[in-house]
């Protein structure tokens, strides 16, 4: 071979190295043949118990809007934001994405959100709730659109209740009942555990509210958290686990523990959100769901998720649109409410009350009634570390390591300097 | 230069081009954007705002870093010498003629060519302490074995272990090969003049090894360094934060707290660290490694 060819060859190789690796890059969304809307959408609360119902919505939209093909992108919670975060950073955003309340504020302030109250000016507001409406107003503008709600409640399992013959939970338990019943049921031996709450910062925020404290100062700049109220949340979820409740060594690390423990029958009582209702359909006993107990006094978690459209998206109008649709449509919330998905934002009561045809579970009027007194997750900018700091304390608290008063000053003087 | 020279240049460039291409592409271009950014403050979905040295600044005075620091080298510490003496011992083990020599060469080698991810969530497993397979075992033998991985002074040594299982198999690959470059006449004439198999070793083998030795301490410290994957997996830098290594923090930086610039100038002070210590490293070679 002459050298001449030796060049052209390790050339050629290049070249095709090259062109290997632009063929992996990312698609962007364009206008395709026949001048179709390519409409991407990145969503963590479908999958994967209601990826079909998702799809029903989404078929109702196309046929309405023929110019739109819209593509759907799921991601399990735990990893969601960490991918978005990365597609925003890497210029390859979806056009329509969902957010939650925790992280709104975070994504509203950085400049990434589309002013859909502009994109929709005229368009009537008055289908969804004015309080779900206002928890994604940011500085005056709408930069998303209330899709959905879920709220937690105490799901239980009625014949491990019947069995131990201990009286099911009602809507007048407290803290004293639910504890006196969790430690009925517990039956190591068997493998039964009488309680499930995660002692994570989600929970405290709600216990503590129970307990009848705050958690941020009135003027939100200090923790209020470390207070006899506090002291109390705190006690009572830590003092259920290794009691009540599987230890972290005995959890060992496995992906949804408490959602498979509830369905082998062998937990008691679980403190979760709704959308687990139509994953618990076809479990071989008897189950329903009750309102928190509480302490001082209820209080019942809520958490609110939206559909926002990216700052760059080339189809603006089409993003609403979808956004739109997929939050005030009819279809949307009926297939909701009919799926058991999450609840539609939506001022009807007549569309809400038909989520209480399903007759599994029973008592899912208890939904509306934890709907009467609400614990909003505080929201701060540096939401994730506030979050990280309260968990990684009440952990400490849990593995014996430190006393819970202890914790609990640690965390409060942790969230402090991340509020200064 | 003349056209030859010239010529040969060309030639020379060309070869070099297939590496130095993904080089270019993957490792030079996104190291300068880290020092870019390392000097901003970047939440990834926000402008990047102009911060000069800040984040550099917070991070020497930050006590998490420092932890971070002293987790890692807390790792390093354990790991190298338990990964060296123990491939040294397999290489010298399997240097020997004995039945089923490349089968077992084989079986330690598999687990370096096994995904983290595997081996970590199997690690997870064996040292589970409630019901893992190991504290099983010390229960039969009337020792009641410790929290492992739940336990902050046993996360730590958890880590090490699993990761000494993994690469035991590289670094007793690395030292066979060194161990049978090593010329027979050498060891032939220690023992005729008399020495004992434990001054041969110390005084032959060690010495004549030493390049092989430099070389996967050198690798050893580099992968220690940069010790990210088991972690994430078995402890997620807990419990309490035990086990946050330096590489689990710029993570966690990033993708959890949106501070992709303190993030990229803990990389860069990781980047020197790793640099001054294999500087040292090299300079240091001169008076114990043996070439020829």
């Amino acid at each position: 071979m002459t050298r001449h060819r030796t060049i052209a060859t390790a050339a050629v190789a290049v070249a095709l190295l090259a062109s290997a690796c632009s063929q992996g890059s990312a698609t962007r969304s364009a206008t395709g043949e026949d001048g179709k809307v390519t409409l991407r959408y990145f969503t963590f609360s479908a999958a994967p118990d209601h990826l079909k119902d998702l799809e029903t919505i989404e078929k109702a939209f196309e046929k309405e809007n023929p110019k739109v093909d819209v593509v759907v992108e799921t991601s399990p919670f735990d990893e969601y934001f960490t991918k978005l975060q990365t597609s925003i950073a890497g210029g390859t955003a979806p056009d329509t994405f969902e957010l939650n309340y925790e992280n709104f504020v975070t994504y509203a302030d950085s400049g990434t959100l589309l002013d859909l109250g502009a994109a929709g000016a005229g368009d009537d507001t008055s289908v969804y709730s004015p309080a779900s409406l206002d928890a994604f107003k940011h500085g005056g503008k709408q930069y998303a659109l209330p899709a959905s709600f879920s709220t937690v409640v105490l799901f239980y399992n009625k014949d491990l209740f019947d069995k131990a013959g201990v009286a099911p939970p009602t809507a007048d338990w407290t803290w004293a009942e639910e504890q006196e019943a969790a430690r009925k049921l517990t039956d190591k031996k068997n493998g039964v555990y009488g309680d499930f709450q995660p002692v994570t910062f989600f929970e405290f925020y709600k216990t503590l509210k129970q307990a009848g404290g705050e958690f941020l100062s009135a003027d939100g700049k200090k923790a209020a958290f470390d207070s006899p109220q506090g002291l109390k949340a705190a006690r009572w979820l830590v003092d259920k686990v290794g009691t009540t409740m599987p230890t972290e060594a005995e959890i060992g690390g496995t992906a949804d523990y408490d959602t498979n423990l509830f369905k082998s029958g062998k937990l008691a009582m679980w403190h979760n959100g709704i959308w687990q209702f139509a994953g618990l359909k076809d479990v071989p006993f008897e189950w329903d769901v009750v309102v928190e107990p509480g302490d001082a006094s209820k209080a019942s978690a809520v958490f609110y998720n939206a559909v926002a459209a990216s700052a760059t998206t080339r189809h603006g109008k089409e993003a609403y649109a979808w956004a739109r649709f997929l939050s005030a449509s009819d279809v949307a919330a009926t297939t909701r409410i009919a799926s058991s998905w999450e609840l539609p934002p939506v001022s009807d009561q007549q569309v809400l009350s038909g989520y209480l045809k399903d007759p599994k579970p029973a008592n899912r009027q208890a939904v509306f009634d934890s709907l009467e007194s609400i614990a909003l997750p505080p929201v701060v900018k540096r939401q994730q570390e506030m979050q990280d700091v309260v968990t990684e304390q009440l952990g400490e608290a849990v593995a014996g390591r430190v006393a819970v008063e202890e914790a609990l000053k640690t965390a409060a003087a942790d969230v402090d300097a991340l509020l200064s | 230069m003349n056209r030859r020279g010239w010529r040969y240049a060309l030639t020379v460039a060309v070869f070099l081009l297939p590496s130095l291409v993904p080089l270019t592409l993957y490792t030079l271009i996104p190291m300068a954007g880290s020092l870019w950014t390392s000097l901003h403050e970047w939440d990834l979905i926000s402008e990047m705002r102009w911060v000069g040295l800040d984040n550099y600044a917070e991070l020497i005075g930050d006590p998490g870093t420092r932890a971070a620091f002293l987790h890692t080298l807390s790792f390093i510490a354990g790991y190298l010498p338990l990964v060296y003496v123990g491939g040294l011992g397999l290489a010298v083990l399997l240097n020997r003629p004995m039945r089923g020599r490349s089968l077992l060469r084989g079986v330690y080698f598999l687990p370096v060519i096994t995904s983290w991810v595997v081996v970590a969530l199997m690690w997870k497993w064996l040292l589970n302490p409630a019901g893992g397979i190991v504290n099983w075992a010390l229960g039969l033998i009337g020792v009641s074995g410790p929290g492992w991985w739940t336990d902050p002074a046993w996360a730590m040594p958890s880590i090490i272990i699993a990761t000494a299982w993994k690469d035991l198999g590289f670094v007793m690959i690395i030292l066979l090969a060194g161990l049978q470059a090593i010329p027979r006449e050498y060891q032939e004439a220690a023992m005729v003049d008399g020495a004992t198999a434990w001054r041969r070793f110390r005084h032959i083998t060690l010495p004549l090894l030493s390049p092989s030795t430099f070389f996967v301490i050198v690798i050893s410290l580099i992968n220690g360094f940069q010790v990210f994957d088991q972690v994430q997996i078995m402890t997620g830098g807990g419990p309490g934060g035990a086990t946050q290594v330096v590489v689990s923090q710029i993570y966690d930086l990033t993708f959890r707290y949106g501070r992709a610039g303190a993030a990229s100038a803990l990389s860069w002070l990781l980047f020197a660290l790793v640099l001054l210590v294999t500087i040292v490293q090299i300079r240091g070679q001169r008076r114990w490694v043996t070439y020829g």
